[in-house]
């Protein structure tokens, strides 16, 4: 009696055992490459954010010393304070526009096709996503060229190169990201919420405002941390688009040759955001 | 439906209207591939191949094509041994930490691009490699990961363990179970992640600017570089058009793949 039941402990310790060792097989690669490539990658931004260079004549030599001068640098330095100004308030424009164009859009696949329309309409939304960043960057930049580009032909006026063709682009570029989880949003919204705000007298604007609206919220904010997000973080568009006026991501591309604690404090402020 | 007759039609056209502006730029590009006419002037005109006849043999396109398929090749194959071995992982063991490996897949993906490109640029400075083809590599295997883990994580959820038992009990071995078994239920999502991981390797390039040594150059730096110089624009068109193609298949198949797999099981 009691022999069985000690052997079956012991089996079900060996199972055990056994289960931890194939857990620990199957994970240890995926898990050891993710913490040294990645982890270890970002805690040596971190660490690199920490030194600072130091040049005597022609030769710059990284201290590496630790201090936080980069931090009161990028803080205190008017360009930089601008330069994130301005990323802020274009990803915000950017969002923003994302956002009007989104909702009607959700809104007819979620709610006026026919439900087999759906999902194609769907894929025809997410299919652009994969094709080619920065080619959508360049056909940009031929559609908003000033002087006899694609727009200027159409509407008679262009916001050309410059900040304005950088927000148009990234706004294109973005729009996926904002349409999907407000269409899965009103996807789960049932009809009948709707038809009983018909029902009580609501108007399709009333409706809309006082009832999908609200219950939208959670779809809309995560669109809106994708295009926001993504916006911060780039910088080729607003290098296609050229000149003077720079994101955050330009001023850390431009750092980066040069001084690169310097580049990896302001990188380091794009995480934190 | 509360939204009235007028309305519905309003949206209907909004949204064709949005859809007409979501693809116009692609194949504008492509449109601009076989112009006679130069420059950007609105509208391209007359038809030639002469473009792309000229592109077959300009070095600058093809060497930077060789470069972005070999990282992109290395990418998807680290990205598929890993990926699926974390999928395995998270799909059949509860343990302590599964939320934190869940984080780590994504966080390659979930921070901008400068960020996650910055990073990997000063680990390799702080453990003294040098920035090569290698490197890029490793980095975009780094973002890849996430793709087959969500593919193939995605299948191994539907997969009933009865069918593990099943084969245990027609006296299967473990290895046996998953060659004859698993293996084949999982080949569309491997397939489909692999392609998607791809197509996400062969766009990018954030992270490459920041892990390639000083004139290694993909397809998209190559395009970027050239796109500035009014002699290289016909060039320019070609390469970018191709790229369009070139990514538009293996997304597609993916999309397709994993429709059947949807199909098959309702």
């Amino acid at each position: 009696m009691t022999g069985t039941i000690s052997r079956r402990r012991r089996l079900a310790r060996g199972v055990a055992h056994r289960r931890r060792l194939r857990l620990g097989l199957t994970l240890s690669g995926p898990l050891l490459w993710l913490v040294v490539a990645y982890i270890g990658s970002l805690v040596a931004l971190l660490v690199t954010s920490l030194f600072h260079n130091e040049t005597s004549g022609v030769a710059t030599t990284m201290v590496t010393d630790p201090a936080l001068d980069n931090y009161r640098t990028v803080i205190e330095t008017p360009v930089y304070r601008d330069v994130a100004w301005r990323t802020i308030q274009a990803a915000v424009a950017v969002t923003a526009i994302d956002l009007a164009i989104a909702l009607p859009v959700a809104f007819f696949m979620a709610k006026v096709a026919s439900p087999r329309s759906r999902r194609q309409l769907v894929i025809a939304v997410t299919m652009p996503l994969w094709a080619g960043y920065l080619v959508k960057g360049y056909a940009w930049r031929a559609m908003l060229n000033p002087e006899s580009g694609l727009i200027r032909e159409l509407l008679g006026r262009t916001p050309g190169y410059g900040l304005w063709g950088s927000v148009v682009t990234l706004s294109y570029l973005w729009l996926p990201y904002m349409v999907i989880p407000i269409y899965a949003g009103l996807d789960r919204l049932p009809n009948s919420v709707l038809e009983a705000s018909t029902d009580l007298g609501g108007k399709a604007w009333r409706t809309f405002r006082s009832i999908v609206l609200p219950l939208l919220v959670p779809s809309i904010v995560a669109g809106s941390i994708f295009t926001f997000s993504l916006t911060l973080g780039d910088f080729y568009i607003n290098r296609i688009f050229g000149g003077t006026t720079q994101f955050i991501g330009n001023n850390i591309y431009s750092n980066f040759g040069v001084n690169l604690p310097l580049a990896a404090r302001a990188a380091g402020a794009l995480e934190e955001l | 439906m509360f939204v009235s007759r007028g309305a519905r039609i309003a949206l209907r056209a909004f949204t064709a209207l949005v859809l007409l502006v979501l693809y116009f730029p692609l194949l504008y590009v492509m449109r601009l591939s076989v112009a006679t006419s130069r420059g950007f002037s609105w509208p391209p005109s007359g038809l030639t191949l002469e473009h792309w006849s000229k592109a077959t043999s300009a070095s600058g396109p093809r060497a930077a094509l060789w470069n972005s398929l070999t990282v992109a090749f290395w990418a998807t194959l680290i990205a598929l041994v890993l990926g699926s071995l974390a999928a395995a992982a998270l799909a059949r063991y509860r343990f302590f930490g599964r939320n934190v490996v869940n984080l780590m897949l994504v966080l390659p993906i979930a921070l901008p691009g400068i960020v996650t490109g910055i990073a990997l640029n000063s680990g390799f400075a702080r453990i003294g490699v040098d920035l090569s083809r290698t490197t890029v590599a490793v980095a975009h295997a780094t973002f890849c990961i996430v793709i087959v883990f969500n593919n193939v994580g995605a299948r191994m959820r539907q997969l009933s363990p009865s069918l593990d038992e099943a084969s245990a009990d027609l006296g299967a071995d473990q290895l046996q179970t998953f060659w004859y078994v698993r293996l084949p239920l999982l080949a569309t999502s491997l397939l489909a992640g692999g392609l998607l991981a791809f197509a996400l390797s062969f766009d990018e390039i954030i992270v490459t600017t920041f892990t390639a040594a000083g004139g290694f150059e993909t397809l998209p730096i190559w395009i970027f570089q050239n796109m500035f110089r009014d002699r290289s624009l016909p060039l320019v068109n070609v390469t970018a058009t191709f790229v369009v193609l070139v990514m538009v298949l293996p997304v597609y198949l993916a999309q397709r793949l994993s429709d059947v797999a949807a199909g098959g099981r309702t």
